[in-house]
């Protein structure tokens, strides 16, 4: 049988790019990458449907893959709404019953719809819960309106933007005068920076703590701006974008009597464009996500990032899972927004700058 | 990429950003009739420079200062000079290999915790970075998909992504412990037995990473020209003795790239840890980088943090001049 042959359906399903037929590797390829997206993705999927859960939920084993909760009824001389169960009966019949008490292993059911009638008592494993998918909105509502939920985005919101804009424009200026000028002393200044690329902040906290409260930053967001705003992979990264652009365009500006600030930010900045917004994705992947030194830098809990606030949480509500998983989602929801509009950019810039 | 047909070309954040620039010139135009145009250079260099120099240099600087000093003030003036008593005492040993005989016991038992770590943590991610590249680089339906689903942990912080498994690795109640329950099997303490959690840390460490990877060993196979494969196939060679003699040789350099670029970051192992397991059980999962704060910030010993922070800082950087070695030695081949 040719594939002209075939079923539409199926055809679509197995045909290749260059129109080959499948054959094993192809099975063991998608196997493996379905199976590996499905690794990668659940885990958070999973986070998101637990974070609907009533709390009740939460502690059910085993756990239900969508959020359920449990449909209570109002009957007639009770003050609280009861649960509903599916009762079977010893005859045979199942009735779907409201639980008026539980004691032990027994529980007394009533008729909801006859809450005059007597009583029915029974033994627990003959109900089962009656539930319907309920999706809790309330742990978000809490999440927000407990905790100092808007205080720790709102720190989060400010230093990733200022501290994005900061890193561009000082950036941009070095990158700037170390391509486009010759100056003495400007190959040592292009050493250190390259040689401090490999500078993580582990290495030298102390240190830096000790000039950050020198300065009189701890506990001010400042502290959390400044000290990484100069970052020898954005200024390494525009260089070497700015050193493609042709020097006669600025000689030509100087010429008309453009000012050296005017050539930077009219011509240079805007041809600078892709390496730029490379940089600013990147700039705000790093400030939204990092951890160690505002953990450092930050006592003050009205201070805190939404990082250290999320960690601070699950040290303190140790049982309070409902909370955390919706701060949780809360957080990684901003930077989820950003990669689903701008996958492309994202990944083609890490190919090819290959930093993170 | 200027001409992306995206409708995201970021002028759009771009223009205003310009426009308030263009104000400042009112200002700098006057500083350059004063210092004259080629001076301008040193100008645009200063900000940047300036907090390189605050925030970068001088801690790097004074880290020297912190390891020979002793005390618990971090301010220098009440330090006192001991010499080289920190790092006598880190090395006063009386057999590396065991923690216990050891005076700064913690310190090496951070050490040999990130060495395991590293070797796992760095071997089975560039293993599984290296084949989800290759199977990307077939011709396959849903690259881009796949890809995306690849990398987007790598977007995740650290905090969140240790509160994602650490949701899914509870004891009683979590979703891996039901899927053993579902399979007649018992609930393990995933986080409270030493051995599962170094498991887990590293098995999530990769989880975390490995698109990242993935994706720069994809523009490495990507850039291999197809005219190696061709020459290849008209010589005879099947699909493995291609791959060991056409794709793992042209792979080499961006495999260098990759290996160092991965040690460095497993070195320096933390955040996700800290939240995950905060080093625990007992001291399982403290690594290097978590001494370090612990000993600085919890115990305000700063000068042997410091110590201990210059020993991680030579091992980082042998391993960046060994990069440079290997590379330099690839390009003479």
């Amino acid at each position: 049988m040719n594939s002209a042959n075939r079923p539409g359906i199926i055809n679509f399903l197995t045909r290749r790019r260059g129109g080959k037929r499948f054959d094993i590797a192809d099975v063991i390829t998608y196997a493996y990458l379905l199976t590996g997206a499905l690794v990668m993705f659940g885990p958070v999927v999973w986070l998101v449907m637990s974070s609907f859960k009533p709390l009740a939920g939460l502690y059910e084993f085993p756990p239900t893959f969508l959020p359920y909760k449990q449909e209570s009824v109002v009957v007639e001389g009770y003050n609280k709404p009861l649960d509903l169960y599916d009762v079977k009966l010893p005859d045979g019949t199942t009735r779907r019953l409201a639980q008026i008490s539980q004691i032990g292993i027994g529980a007394r059911m009533i008729d909801p719809a006859a809450p005059k009638e007597e009583p029915i008592d029974i033994r627990i494993e003959q109900r089962t819960p009656v539930r319907a998918i309920y999706f809790e909105w309330d742990n978000y509502v809490g999440a927000v309106e407990k905790f100092p939920f808007l205080t720790y985005l709102q720190n989060s919101v400010i230093v990733t933007v200022v501290a994005t804009l900061v890193t561009l424009l000082i950036n941009s200026m070095a990158a700037y005068a170390l391509s486009k000028y010759e100056f003495r002393g400007r190959d040592a200044i292009l050493l250190i920076i390259i040689s401090t690329l490999m500078v993580p902040v582990s290495v030298i906290m102390i240190p830096a703590f000790l000039v950050i409260a020198k300065v009189g930053w701890t506990n001010n967001l400042w502290g959390l701006i400044i000290p990484g705003a100069a970052t020898p992979t954005g200024v390494f990264l525009l260089r070497q974008y700015m050193l493609t652009i042709p020097d006669d365009l600025i000689q030509s500006a100087r010429i008309d009597g453009a000012s050296e600030w005017r050539i930077y930010s009219q011509i240079i900045l805007p041809l600078t464009g892709p390496a730029l917004a490379v940089l600013a994705i990147f700039s705000v992947m790093w400030r939204w996500n990092d951890f160690l030194w505002p953990l450092i830098v930050v006592s003050q809990s009205e201070l805190f990032t939404l990082q250290v606030g999320l960690n601070a949480f699950q040290g303190e509500l140790n049982q309070q899972w409902n909370y955390i998983l919706a701060m949780t989602v809360l957080t990684l929801l901003p930077i989820t927004i950003v990669f689903a509009l701008l996958e492309k950019y994202i990944t083609s810039g890490i190919a090819t700058t290959g930093m993170k | 990429m200027r001409s992306t047909r995206f409708w995201f070309s970021g002028d759009i954040f771009l223009q205003p950003f310009l426009w308030t620039l263009a104000l400042l010139d009112y200002v700098l135009a006057p500083l350059q009739k004063l210092i004259g145009y080629k001076r301008m250079a040193y100008f645009f260099v200063l900000p940047n420079l300036l907090i390189f120099g605050i925030f970068i240099l001088i801690p790097m600087l004074l880290n020297f200062y912190y390891g020979f000093t002793g005390g618990d003030s971090i301010l220098l003036e009440n330090r006192a000079v001991v010499g080289t008593a920190n790092f006598e005492k880190i090395f006063a040993c009386q057999d590396f290999t065991r923690p216990n005989t050891c005076s700064e016991d913690l310190f090496w038992r951070g050490a040999w915790n990130t060495t395991g770590f590293v070797v796992f943590q760095v071997g089975f991610m560039i293993l599984f970075s290296l084949l989800t590249a290759l199977a990307l680089n077939r011709e396959i339906h849903g690259r881009g998909f796949f890809r995306a689903m690849f990398f987007y942990p790598v977007l995740l912080s650290p905090v969140v992504v240790a509160l994602i498994w650490k949701w899914i690795l509870q004891f009683q109640n979590g979703v891996l412990n039901a899927f053993l329950v579902s399979l007649g099997l018992t609930k393990v303490p995933w986080l409270l037995d030493a051995r599962w959690a170094q498991f887990w840390v590293i098995a999530i460490s990769i989880w975390a990473q490995m698109g990242f990877f993935t994706l720069i060993l994809l523009a490495g196979l990507q850039s291999i020209p197809k005219e190696m494969y061709e020459a290849a196939s008209m010589d005879g060679a099947n699909k493995w003795r291609t791959f060991w003699n056409v794709t793992m040789p042209l792979l080499m350099p961006t495999m260098t790239v990759v290996l160092v670029l991965a040690l460095i970051r497993a070195v320096q192992v933390f955040d996700q840890v800290f939240v995950l397991t905060h080093g625990g059980p007992g001291t399982a999962t403290m690594y290097i980088v978590q001494y370090i704060y612990r000993t600085a910030f919890e115990f305000r010993n700063y000068g042997m943090a410091a110590a201990a922070s210059l020993v991680l800082a030579i091992v980082l950087l042998l391993l960046t001049i060994g990069q440079l070695l290997m590379q330099r030695r690839q390009e003479a081949v």
